[in-house]
C-alpha cells in the first residue's frame, strides 16, 4: 500500500525486533478491529501499534465446526483462521492488545474464545461495500459488545452520515466517524472515540459497573 | 478459506507437541494473560516449553507467545498449561470481566484513554 508524505501522522511501523512489555506490566486489555476483507483493519493496527504486527491463528475444532453448517464446513474436522494484532502500551503496567479480525461468518465462533473480555469493537467500513460490513455489526449486537463504526476513506462517493446508519441499521447511540486507517493520528481518533463510548455506557448504567467491582 | 499449503501435515505435528490435546483442560489463558518465567530453560526440556522460558523474561501475552511459537493460541495454551502446572512460570490475568453484560472498570477506561491522547 502507498502511504502519503505529507502527514507527519503516518507511520509504517516501528522497524527492527520488537521491544518487550515493562517488567511490571500486569493487565491486557483488548480491543478488536473487525470488518469485511481489505476495509483496512491490519492498516489500522499498523498505524497505532507499537509493534510490527504479528499474526497468529486458531483452529476451530470438531464440536466447533458442527454449528458451522451455514458456512458448508459441516463435515471438516477443523477450521482455521487467522488474526492480525499489535499493541499498544498504555502505562507501566496496562497494555492494549488491538486485534485485526475478519469478518467472515464462520470468525465468529471463535469469538467467545478468542475475545471475551474485550473491552470494545471498532467497525471499519467501505462505504462503498456497505454490506460487508453488516454481518459483524449484526454479530457485535448479538454479543453485546460494545463498537462505533469507523467510515474508511477511499475516497469513494460520498454518502450521508443518515445514509449510512440506514444502510447500516445503525442504533441511535452507535458512534459513526470518518477516518484514515493509514494515519497514525486518525486510527489514535477512532480509538479514543470508542473508549469515550464505553465511558458513556458505563455512566449511563451505573449497576453494571458496581456489578463489575471485585 | 481454503488451507495453506502444508496445513494438512500440521496437526501430527501439533499433537505431538501437545502429547494428543487439542484443547487445554481449563481457560486458565485469556489471550492477553501476560506470561512470565519463574526459572531458565534446563536441559532435556521440549524445545517449545524452554522457547516459552526465554520469551517470557519479561512479561509476554499468550497471543505474542503463539505468533512467536508459530503455533495456534489453543496449542500455546496447552504448553502454557503445562508450564504452570509445575511452577515454571506465572500468568497474570487481565482484570477485566469477561461477560458481555457489564461494562469496564471506569478507572482502566481512563488510564487507556490517557494512554491513547499520548501516543
Amino acid at each position: 500500500m502507498d502511504y502519503a508524505t505529507s502527514d507527519p501522522g503516518l507511520v509504517p511501523g516501528p522497524p527492527g525486533p520488537r521491544a518487550p512489555l515493562d517488567a511490571s506490566a500486569d493487565n491486557g486489555l483488548k480491543i478488536v478491529i473487525t470488518g469485511g476483507f481489505g476495509v483496512g483493519k491490519t492498516t489500522m493496527v499498523r498505524s497505532v501499534s507499537e509493534i510490527r504486527p504479528l499474526n497468529t491463528e486458531e483452529t476451530m475444532t470438531q464440536a466447533g465446526a458442527a454449528v458451522d453448517d451455514l458456512a458448508g464446513v459441516g463435515t471438516k474436522s477443523s477450521t482455521t483462521v487467522a488474526f492480525d494484532f499489535g499493541r499498544i502500551s498504555v502505562n507501566a503496567r496496562t497494555v492494549l492488545y488491538l486485534f485485526g479480525a475478519p469478518g467472515q461468518e464462520r470468525f465468529w465462533f471463535l469469538w467467545d474464545r478468542l475475545f471475551s473480555g474485550t473491552l470494545g469493537a471498532v467497525v471499519l467500513v467501505d462505504t462503498r461495500r456497505l454490506d460487508d460490513s453488516w454481518y459483524a455489526i449484526d454479530r457485535l449486537e448479538h454479543h453485546g459488545t460494545p463498537f462505533v463504526v469507523a467510515r474508511n476513506d477511499f475516497g469513494g462517493p460520498k454518502h450521508s452520515e443518515e445514509q449510512v446508519r440506514d444502510a447500516l441499521s445503525l442504533a441511535d447511540g452507535v458512534p459513526l466517524v470518518d477516518c484514515d486507517a493509514r494515519s497514525r493520528q486518525s486510527s489514535k481518533d477512532v480509538l479514543i472515540t470508542l473508549v469515550q463510548h464505553l465511558q458513556t455506557l458505563s455512566a449511563a448504567h451505573p449497576r453494571a459497573r458496581e456489578m463489575t467491582a471485585p | 478459506m481454503t488451507p495453506r499449503p502444508g496445513r494438512e501435515e500440521d496437526p501430527d505435528r501439533l499433537y505431538t507437541l501437545t502429547s494428543g490435546r487439542s484443547r487445554p483442560v481449563s481457560d486458565a489463558f485469556d489471550l492477553v494473560t501476560l506470561v512470565v518465567a519463574e526459572c531458565d530453560p534446563v536441559p532435556g526440556m521440549q524445545s517449545e516449553h524452554a522457547a516459552i522460558l526465554r520469551i517470557c523474561r519479561r512479561p509476554t501475552a499468550v497471543v505474542e507467545l503463539a505468533a512467536d511459537l508459530g503455533l495456534p493460541v489453543g496449542i500455546t495454551q496447552v504448553l502454557l498449561c503445562d508450564l504452570l502446572d509445575t511452577g515454571r512460570i506465572s500468568a497474570r490475568h487481565p482484570r477485566t470481566v469477561r461477560t458481555a453484560a457489564q461494562l469496564p472498570d471506569p478507572e482502566i477506561l481512563e488510564q487507556v484513554l490517557v494512554g491513547l491522547r499520548n501516543l
